[in-house]
């Protein structure tokens, strides 16, 4: 007990919070050091990330699971075989400022059966497919309309016409409302699928990869 | 014992059990005592009859069949150490990682696996609760550096398993998991302890496998030790299903291998370790912030080579502690939530932090708008998506902690002129001491009795701790010179870690360390029960519980935050935890008065085997300096009023 009680120790001392030194600098909320005087935003942006992974059971549940723990927000997701037999892709749509992009291609690439991962240039090859229902009392004007967006009616009956429409994300979100006229009773959309343009690789596949 | 599967008493009926014990229904339906009677060489028939009739009796129907298949399909395997099994490959596996110890609890599906363990020379320790397990084998990971072996049956065994794991995620704890699972054609249709084991692991650890071959399980066992080992480490899972296990194998797994897709970079990109370097050498105001990827990467003879070289003052985080010893002129300790005034200051004012290793946690940053604001940050990490993740790097360098630390050494070209700052934090150093007011007529400080433990004990001596006030006094008052001799649960935050970690770390600590678990009447009460386990393997740890009959950080922070309303954070009373503590057949100790630290902690660490010193503290103490939950860091407070 000669230890501490004999140097008689008041117990923690030193400036208070007011009287010590301070930075001049500031960091913004996402951790980016910011001039003082300005407030930087990172506003979101849609962008598409596609993974090539192997095939394996959980693999789709990895992935939407680790967007929804990480709050990344995913707007559509698409996945399905590749000419590789035992790889699938995944296509993702994210709207997220940039760090949060940056952030979802790193972890989606730390998850074991992922490949590679790629955001995908600002202007991809991208195609989405849409089926509507739509109530069938003006099949004609119904029949237009699809023909308009270079569509398929793939079912019509005396109450209901239900068509197939092919395109970008903005076609099918002009095409669903054209035919909100006719009053829609169902729709049914697949996700946008992508590939980057030209030669350019979606994603980097070697040999031990296929 | 005898040979004949015990009748199922009162105890062992889960239906029996009251509703609002958890802990004890949980242990009775993994089949302890329908497994501990019967010899593990029995024909292992008999015991699955037993299995079966329990589950008859106290399950659904569907439980029956499960076990009566598997009956059905059990081979001829004579446990003699030949590859016959699933489960032979899969503790052959382990043996080629060259595993010495594994922790766990037996049952139902995870019996083939232990079956198979007979012969095998690796020494099994069965805890008390399956987290106790979990615990243990992160704590062995920390301590040895190689992956911890945790084993448990399916169903409630493997959730047991989840907190620890979840534990060992946040610290990138190395730890391998092997859970049972009910056959593969019973997968799915709610059988008798089943769970979605890799549904509910998934988040949780590094990477999880269910093995559905028998010929591939101890592959993936292998595999499951590889990854938990490489890269950035982690806990990993395998889901190894009955049929599995009990299916025919013969081929020897190998070595553990990596997968290909997991290729985690080694050196920094040399240009960007160039730019780093040049920053670094033109800083005024230097900080190294060593992390746990510090220890992790066994990097911390190189960090205190290039501190000392370059004279940088170095902070750490709390998985750090230990990583750069505490009595040098460079360290300013532990930063953030709890850290020292001096290591704040110096985080906050610095205008080039090199952070090695660190994943820049909310504890250690507090408000990231405040964390070193005026630095260019230079960080070094293993895994590319702790870059820029809570705090943007100005100069991201991934790869290995000691490799580019080695790649920084050789491109420092000058040290930074840094005199004045070494100056400046030397006198931080002296303006802030850790210090604690101890009248001798007042109730013992904790402080004391760390510091107390600390002088009693050798430089090498390995702490463990749970989770609360206890911990941070045991971190901030011990004084920390080696490497992984500090073992706690700093990123998950989990009360009970401290004592089943005594265990593991017992295990993996050389013969003659000594192993010390700091506790808190709070977490002690949460995981005392591997008291029992320490008694049965004559484990010798000293576990010191800081008692004040309270969740005192609760307490405390409802003190500062909550009006001084202390809902449920106070205990109008506790165990005494010498009594106890004898109780279980440790050695039991009481501390009340200052006169007698010395003396009973002598006794108590010098008692070979478990003891537990019950120290009743003083129960106003809090914990000081604090920086409020995203709060500035420079802003630390000494006292409640500087909140």
């Amino acid at each position: 007990m000669s230890r501490n009680l004999d140097r008689r120790r008041d117990g923690l001392a030193g400036p208070e919070p007011g009287e010590r030194d301070r930075p001049v600098g500031r960091r913004n909320a996402d951790g980016i050091r910011v001039d003082p005087d300005v407030e930087v935003e990172h506003d979101p942006r849609r962008t598409i990330i596609s993974a090539y992974v192997r095939d394996e059971p959980g693999v789709l549940a990895g992935v939407s699971g680790l967007f929804h723990r990480r709050q990344f927000n995913i707007e559509s997701l698409t996945v399905g075989p590749t000419q590789n037999e035992g790889y699938s892709r995944i296509t993702l749509v994210v709207e997220e400022p940039d760090p949060g992009i940056d952030q979802a291609k790193k972890q989606l690439g730390k998850l074991l059966p992922v490949v590679h991962v790629r955001e995908l240039d600002a202007d991809p090859v991208a195609r989405e497919l849409v089926i509507l229902k739509v109530n069938g009392e003006a099949p004609d004007e119904v029949h237009a309309i699809t023909e308009m967006y270079d569509g398929e009616t793939l079912d019509a009956g005396p109450e209901t016409i239900t068509v197939r429409i092919t395109g970008d994300e903005g076609k099918i979100d002009d095409a669903i409302d054209a035919y909100g006229q006719f009053g829609i009773r169902e729709i049914a959309r697949t996700g946008q699928a992508a590939l980057a343009r030209g030669a350019a690789e979606t994603a980097r596949v070697d040999e031990s990869h296929t | 014992m005898s040979g004949e599967p015990k009748p199922a008493s009162p105890g062992t009926d889960p239906a029996e059990a009251a509703p609002s014990d958890a802990d004890t229904a949980t242990t009775d339906t993994t089949d302890s005592d329908t497994t501990e009677v019967a010899p593990p060489d029995a024909d292992t028939g008999e015991t699955e009859t037993a299995e079966s009739a329990t589950a008859a009796a106290h399950t659904a129907e569907t439980a029956a069949p499960a076990a009566d298949e598997t009956d059905a399909t059990e081979p001829a395997d004579d446990g003699t150490g030949e590859i016959e099994t699933g489960a032979d490959a899969v503790v052959c596996a382990l043996e080629n990682a060259g595993v010495e110890h594994l922790f766990g609890v037996q049952g139902g599906a995870i019996m083939p696996v232990y079956d198979a363990l007979y012969h095998s020379e690796m020494a099994h320790v069965t805890m008390a609760h399956e987290q106790g397990a979990a615990h243990a084998a992160d704590a062995y990971g920390v301590v040895s550096g190689a992956p911890g072996v945790c084993m448990a049956t399916s169903g409630p065994g493997a959730t047991n398993l989840v907190t620890g794991l979840a534990d060992a995620n946040m610290d990138s704890d190395p730890v391998v998991a092997l859970t049972g699972q009910v056959p593969t054609d019973f997968v799915g249709s709610d059988a008798f302890q089943e769970t979605d084991t890799i549904g509910v692991t998934g988040p949780v650890t590094k990477a999880n496998f269910f093995a559905d071959d028998a010929d591939d399980v101890g592959t993936d066992v292998g595999t499951a030790f590889a990854l938990a080992a490489g890269g950035r480490q982690g806990p990993t899972l395998v889901d190894l299903p009955k049929d599995v296990t009990n299916g025919d194998a013969s081929e020897d797994p190998g070595e553990p291998r990596t997968p290909s897709t997991h290729d985690p970079p080694e050196t920094a990109a040399p240009d960007a370790v160039a730019a780093a370097a040049a920053v670094l050498a033109a800083a005024d105001r230097p900080v190294i912030l060593a992390g746990g990827g510090v220890v992790k990467a066994d990097a911390t003879a190189t960090l205190r080579a290039f501190a000392t070289e370059h004279g940088i003052p170095v902070v750490t985080t709390m998985p750090a502690v230990g990583a750069f010893r505490e009595d040098h002129d460079l360290a300013l300790e532990m930063a953030g939530m709890h850290g020292t005034g001096y290591a704040n200051m110096a985080v906050t004012m610095t205008d080039c932090l090199l952070a090695v290793g660190t994943r820049f946690d909310d504890r250690l940053t507090g408000g990231v708008e405040t964390f070193a604001p005026d630095a260019a940050i230079v960080h070094v990490d293993i895994d590319p998506a702790e870059i820029s993740k809570n705090v943007e790097a100005d100069h991201p360098l991934v790869g290995d902690a000691g490799a580019v630390l080695d790649q920084l050494a050789a491109a420092m070209a000058t040290s930074p002129d840094a005199a004045a700052w070494r100056e400046q934090c030397r006198q931080w150093k002296q303006e802030y001491p850790l210090e604690y007011a101890a009248p001798a007529d007042e109730p013992v400080k904790p402080q004391y009795v760390v510091e107390a433990v600390d002088d009693a004990t050798a430089d090498d001596t390995i702490v463990t701790t749970g989770v609360g006030q206890h911990q941070m006094w045991a971190c901030q008052y011990w004084t920390y010179t080696e490497p992984r001799t500090w073992v706690s649960s700093h990123g998950l935050g989990t009360m009970g870690y401290g004592v089943p970690a005594a265990i593991g770390a017992r295990l993996a600590a050389e013969d003659d360390q000594d192993v010390v678990c700091f506790d808190g009447d709070g977490s002690f009460l949460m995981t005392c029960q591997e008291l029992s386990v320490a008694v049965r393997e004559n484990v010798d740890v000293t576990v010191v519980v800081l008692n004040n009959a309270a969740i005192g950080m609760v307490r405390q922070w409802q003190d500062a935050f909550f009006g001084e309303r202390h809902m449920a954070s106070e205990y109008p009373w506790v165990p005494d935890f010498d009594t106890l503590a004898e109780a279980f057949g440790a050695r039991g100790f009481r501390i009340e008065r200052y006169e007698e630290v010395e003396a009973v902690l002598d006794e108590a660490l010098s008692y070979d085997g478990p003891s537990v010193v019950d120290a009743h503290i003083d129960p106003d103490e809090n914990v000081y300096p604090m920086v409020p939950s995203g709060g500035d860091n420079g802003l630390f407070a000494l006292a409640e009023e500087q909140l």
